[in-house]
This record gives structure tokens, sequence and C-alpha cells, in this order.
């Protein structure tokens, strides 16, 4: 299993520092997803599999999408239909699709020596139902305010993301244009 | 499982933290920016559920859900300002917004 950690991590490290020198936005957000994958492999095999299930769900699925809707709206430009054509060349796929292939390959054994050695180690599984106990339990207060927070993120998003519409009064305006 | 080497854990963690930092610190695209603050809140919710898995507890992964939360709220008020700032500007480069300076 020790293995399977440094494997991992190694992989995080490189996509990590992938993400941070690379000059295209889709092409960093890839290896960023990439990099949420390999610390979700980690939380699995350090016993954690529900906060696994949540960094693939919510980070890599829902967190990433809204980056990607946020290029898509800023690169409204006339040369975007050509970049995207460019944008998935074989270069820039095939290092993200290995490294999630060694991820898949390890997961995969994890899998199958899940029931052999779950019984001799000295790391406990925490399962959902632990996590939600403690989660409901004394931490009910944080639980309320966090939903107080995304709701207060959803509006102050809709406010701040409206498209404005200037109105100036007509002597105002022909002194703007 | 055997026990994971819980040191090597805190260090990767540590070495994420050091990359998104450094990303922020570097980078002017402003995407990237938020992208790197990302790393960072993913590095310290690694080291919350290593420290709970070493410790037997379900609390780090209590703190891991609440950064989940606080990550989205935190990304869709973040694209929003990027999305104005386009529209205001016409670029993403942080360096274009310099009406505070004198």
């Amino acid at each position: 299993m020790t293995i399977i950690f440094y494997i991992a991590s190694l992989v995080a490290l490189f996509s990590t520092v992938m993400v941070v020198t690379r000059k295209n936005a889709v092409h960093a957000l890839l290896y960023l997803i990439v990099s949420l994958l390999a610390v979700s492999v980690i939380f699995f095999i350090s016993g954690a599999p529900f906060v696994a299930a949540l960094e693939v769900i919510v980070y890599a699925g829902a967190i990433m999408v809204l980056f990607i809707f946020a290029i898509m709206m800023l690169n409204l430009g006339k040369d975007s239909t050509e970049r995207e054509s460019q944008l998935m060349s074989f270069g820039a796929w095939i290092i993200p699709a290995v490294l999630c292939l060694i991820l898949l390959c390890e997961l995969i054994y994890v899998f199958y020596s899940y029931k052999g050695t779950s019984g001799s180690g000295s790391l406990q599984v925490i399962d959902a139902a632990q996590v939600s106990g403690s989660l409901f339990g004394g931490y009910v207060l944080a639980v309320e305010l966090t939903g107080m927070l995304l709701m207060s993120g959803i509006v102050g998003a809709y406010h701040i993301g409206k498209e404005k519409k200037r109105e100036y009064h007509r002597y105002l305006q022909q002194a703007n244009d | 499982m055997n026990e994971l080497p819980i040191h090597s854990g805190l260090i990767l963690a540590g070495l994420l933290f050091l990359t998104g930092l450094l990303g922020v610190i570097t980078r002017r695209n402003i995407l990237f920016m938020l992208m790197s603050v990302e790393i960072m809140f993913n590095a310290a919710g690694l080291a919350f559920v290593l420290a709970g898995a070493h410790h037997g507890q379900a609390d780090g992964q209590v703190m891991l859900i609440f950064i989940l939360a606080m990550a989205a709220a935190e990304v869709a008020v973040g694209l929003a300002l990027i999305l104005q700032m386009y529209r205001l500007k016409k670029t993403i480069d942080t360096d274009a917004m310099n009406q505070l300076r004198d």
C-alpha cells in the first residue's frame, strides 16, 4: 500500500506542477483534474472512501465544470474556433491520459487487494456513517453556517455576474462617447 | 491495510500547497491564480484527512467537507468577478487592474 501511495503522490505533484506552468487554460484544467483524482486515490487508500468519492464528484465534477463554463464565456474572440480545433491535439491529452491510466491501475489493484489486507492492518476505514454522525452531531452549527455561506455565495455570484446596463444622463453619455 | 507514511503525506500536502502558492505569486492570468487557490485548498484538505486518518477520527473528513463547500462558494463568486473584469477591461490580466495606483 505504501508504494501505491508514493506513485499517487508523484502523479499528484507532477500534474500540479504542470497546472501552474501551462499556458493554455484548458490544458491546465485537464492537469488539475488529474491532480484531484490522484489526491482522491490517496484519500481512498488512507481509509477515507467517503471523501474520496466527494472529491471526485464535487471537485472534479462540479467545480471544474464551473471553470470550463467561465473559460468558454471568456474565449469569445474570433480566433477561438481555430484555437478550439487544436485544443485537444495528441500531445495535449496523451500525458493526462497516461496519468489517469496509472491511477486507474492503482485503483483496480486496491479494489482487488482490499479484502485480503483489511483484517491485518492497523489503519481502520472511516466510512460515511461515522463521518455523517460527526457532521450532524458535534458540527451541526458549522453545517448550518456552511449552508448560509453557500446561499450567500450563490446570491453574490448572481448579483456580481449580472450584466449591468449602464444608464447615463444624455449629457454624460455624449461626454462618454 | 498497512499504516501509511504520515510524514510523507504531510510533506506531499506541503509541496502541493507550495506549488499553489508559487502559482498565485508568479502567474498574472487571473484564471490560473484561481486554479492555484484551488490547489492550495486541496492541499489543506489533504493534510486534514491524513491527520484524521492517523488519529482514527472522522473530524478530518468533516473539515474536508467544509473546505469543499467553501471552495464551491469561492469559485462561484470568483468566476463572476472574473467575468465582470473581462467585461470591463477586455482582458483577464491582473496587471490591467491598476486603477488604485496613484
